[in-house]
C-alpha cells in the first residue's frame, strides 16, 4: 500500500514517527502551517516556523524516503491576534517557494470579523499565486462554520476543484460534495473521524475528491491512521485500486494543481550523500 | 570556459533556457526581480543532475547564473537576502555559487550559518573553495562536523593543504572516543589522521 498523507504536522512528531511511517508505506506528506499549541508573539516566530517547513523538515523527511511539501498561511486561530496579523504581509515571499503546494490552513476557528478578513485575503493570495487552498473547518459550531466557509470560497472566485475543505464528518460532507470542493477527513484516535466511520462515508459518497489524512500533531493523534483506514477499506470489500486511489492518487491529483508537486525520491528509503548515509551519526 | 559559462552552456539545450534568458536579462536591468526568479528557478529548471557538469543540478545552475548576473554593488546584499529567505535548495545554490561570484568575503556569515545547521548538504557546500575566508578554528570545527555527520571529506576543498596539528589533535581525540565506544572511525578521517601524523613524525 502506498500512502500520501495530505495533512500532517510533522514538526510536532519525532524522527521515530518518520521511521514508522516509512515502514507503513507513507511515502509523501504535506504539512500545513498551523498553530503550535503555545500562542506566538509576533511575525518573527512565524518566519522561523515557515523556514523550518521549507528547510529542515523536508530534509528530515528525506532521510526516510518520505517526500515533504508544505502549505503556508496564517492560521485562523492566530488571525485573531493583532501581534500576529503582520504575517499576512510576509506570505507572498513564501508562496513563491518550490515546495509550497497550497495556501493553508486557512478558514474559521471562532468565526470572528478578523478571521473573515484573513480568510478572504488568503484566498485572494491563492488565486494570485496560482495555488490551491486548504481550508480548516471549526471544531465548534461546525455545520454553520462549514456552510459559511463554502460561501466565502464561492465569493472569492477560486475554482472549487482547487479547494479542500478539511476535518469533515457525517454532517458536513454532503454540502462540501455539492460545492465541488475536495473533501478532507482527519482520522483521529478518539475525535474527528474513525476508520470505520470513514469507510461508511466512502460507501455512501464514493471516492471522487475524497482525501484521508491523519492530521497528526502535538495532540492525541496517530500518523498511521491513514494505513488503518486503508486496511478498514479492504476489510469492507473495497479493492486495492480503490485504496490506492483514496490514499495516493487523490492527494497527488489535488496538490498537482499547484504545478509544484515533485515526488522524486518517494519511497526511495534512506538516501545517501555521495555514497554515505546522511543520517546523523550521533556520538 | 569559466564555471558560469559551463553552467550556461549546459542549460542552453534544456527547456528552461528561454525562461532563464528572460530572468537573467531582468536580473541585470532590474535586480529587484531576482528574488522571485530565484524562488521560481527550481520549478522552471527542475532538480535533475546537470548533464556534463558533475555535482550540479539544473536548479542550482540556474540560480548560480542569476546571482552571477547581478550588478556587483548589489551582490553582497542580495546573496545575504536570498540565502536568509531561501528554502534549503535556495540556500544550497547560494553556497555553491559563492566561489564564482565577485562577492569578496561578504558571504562569510552564510558559511557560519550553514555550518551550524544539521543539513549535510549545506555543511558540505560550505566547505568548498569559498571556505578560504573561514577562520582556521571554525574551519577545523566544520571538518570535524563532517566526520561526525558522515559527510565524506572529499567535500572539503584543499583539505590536506589546510589540515594542521590542531586538527590532528582533535581527530585523535575523536578516534579515542570512538574506540572507547566500540564504534569505528570513518575510513577517510582515519586516513587523514594517519597522513597528518606521518607529516609530523
Amino acid at each position: 500500500m502506498r500512502i500520501f498523507d495530505p495533512h500532517i504536522h510533522m514538526t510536532s512528531r519525532t524522527t521515530d514517527d518518520y521511521a514508522r511511517m516509512a515502514a507503513a508505506g507513507i511515502r509523501s506528506v504535506v504539512e500545513p502551517a498551523f498553530w503550535l499549541g503555545q500562542p506566538r508573539t509576533g511575525p518573527g516566530s512565524f518566519t522561523d516556523y515557515f523556514d523550518s517547513l521549507i528547510g529542515w523538515e523536508p530534509y528530515r523527511a528525506a532521510q526516510f524516503g518520505v517526500v515533504h511539501h508544505a502549505t503556508i498561511a496564517l492560521n485562523p486561530k492566530e488571525a485573531n491576534d493583532p501581534r500576529c496579523r503582520p504575517v499576512l504581509d510576509l506570505l507572498p515571499r513564501y508562496l513563491d517557494k518550490g515546495r509550497v503546494v497550497a495556501v493553508g490552513e486557512i478558514g474559521y476557528d471562532s468565526m470572528t470579523p478578523e478571521e473573515d478578513d484573513a480568510f478572504e485575503r488568503q484566498l485572494a493570495l491563492a488565486v494570485e499565486h496560482d495555488l490551491p487552498a486548504l481550508v480548516h473547518t471549526p471544531h465548534r459550531d461546525k455545520a454553520r462554520g462549514t456552510r459559511r466557509t463554502l460561501e466565502v470560497v464561492a465569493a472569492s472566485g477560486i475554482a472549487p476543484e482547487r479547494v479542500t475543505v478539511d476535518h469533515l464528518n457525517e454532517v458536513t460532507v454532503g454540502m462540501v460534495r455539492e460545492s465541488g470542493c475536495w473533501m478532507g477527513f482527519s482520522i483521529y484516535p478518539e475525535t474527528k473521524m474513525s476508520p470505520p466511520r470513514m469507510v461508511e462515508i466512502l460507501r455512501e459518497y464514493g471516492l471522487d475528491r475524497m482525501l484521508v489524512n491523519s492530521a497528526a500533531d502535538w495532540g492525541v493523534s496517530d500518523p498511521l491512521l491513514t494505513l488503518e483506514t486503508g486496511k478498514a477499506m479492504l476489510a469492507a470489500g473495497f479493492t486495492d485500486d480503490d485504496v490506492d486511489r483514496v490514499l495516493w492518487r487523490n492527494p497527488v491529483e489535488f496538490y498537482s494543481q499547484s504545478g509544484r508537486l515533485d515526488l522524486t525520491g518517494a519511497g526511495a528509503g534512506e538516501p545517501t550523500f555521495a555514497g554515505s548515509s546522511v543520517k546523523r551519526g550521533g556520538s | 570556459m569559466t564555471r558560469p559559462e559551463r553552467l550556461r552552456a549546459a542549460l542552453r539545450d534544456m527547456p528552461v533556457a528561454a525562461w532563464l534568458d528572460t530572468a537573467l536579462t531582468a536580473a541585470v536591468e532590474r535586480p529587484e526581480t531576482v528574488g522571485r526568479s530565484f524562488a521560481r528557478a527550481g520549478r522552471q529548471a527542475g532538480r535533475a543532475p546537470l548533464p556534463g557538469v558533475p555535482g550540479w543540478t539544473a536548479d542550482e545552475a540556474a540560480r548560480a547564473l542569476l546571482l552571477a548576473a547581478l550588478p556587483a554593488d548589489r551582490l553582497p546584499a542580495e546573496i545575504d537576502d536570498l540565502y536568509r529567505h531561501g528554502d534549503a535548495e535556495e540556500k544550497l545554490a547560494v553556497l555553491k555559487a559563492l566561489p564564482m561570484l565577485a562577492a569578496g568575503p561578504a558571504g562569510l556569515p552564510l558559511l557560519h550559518d550553514a555550518i551550524r545547521t544539521n543539513d549535510t548538504r549545506l555543511l558540505a557546500a560550505a566547505l568548498g573553495p569559498y571556505a578560504r575566508h573561514l577562520g582556521q578554528a571554525a574551519w577545523r570545527q566544520a571538518v570535524l562536523k563532517c566526520v561526525f555527520m558522515g559527510v565524506p571529506l572529499t567535500a572539503v576543498d584543499g583539505l590536506d593543504e589546510r589540515a594542521d596539528h590542531e586538527l590532528a589533535v582533535m581527530l585523535a581525540a575523536f578516534s579515542d572516543e570512538r574506540a572507547a565506544a566500540g564504534r569505528p572511525m570513518p575510513a577517510d578521517a582515519a586516513a587523514l589522521l594517519d597522513r597528518l601524523t606521518l607529516k609530523e613524525a
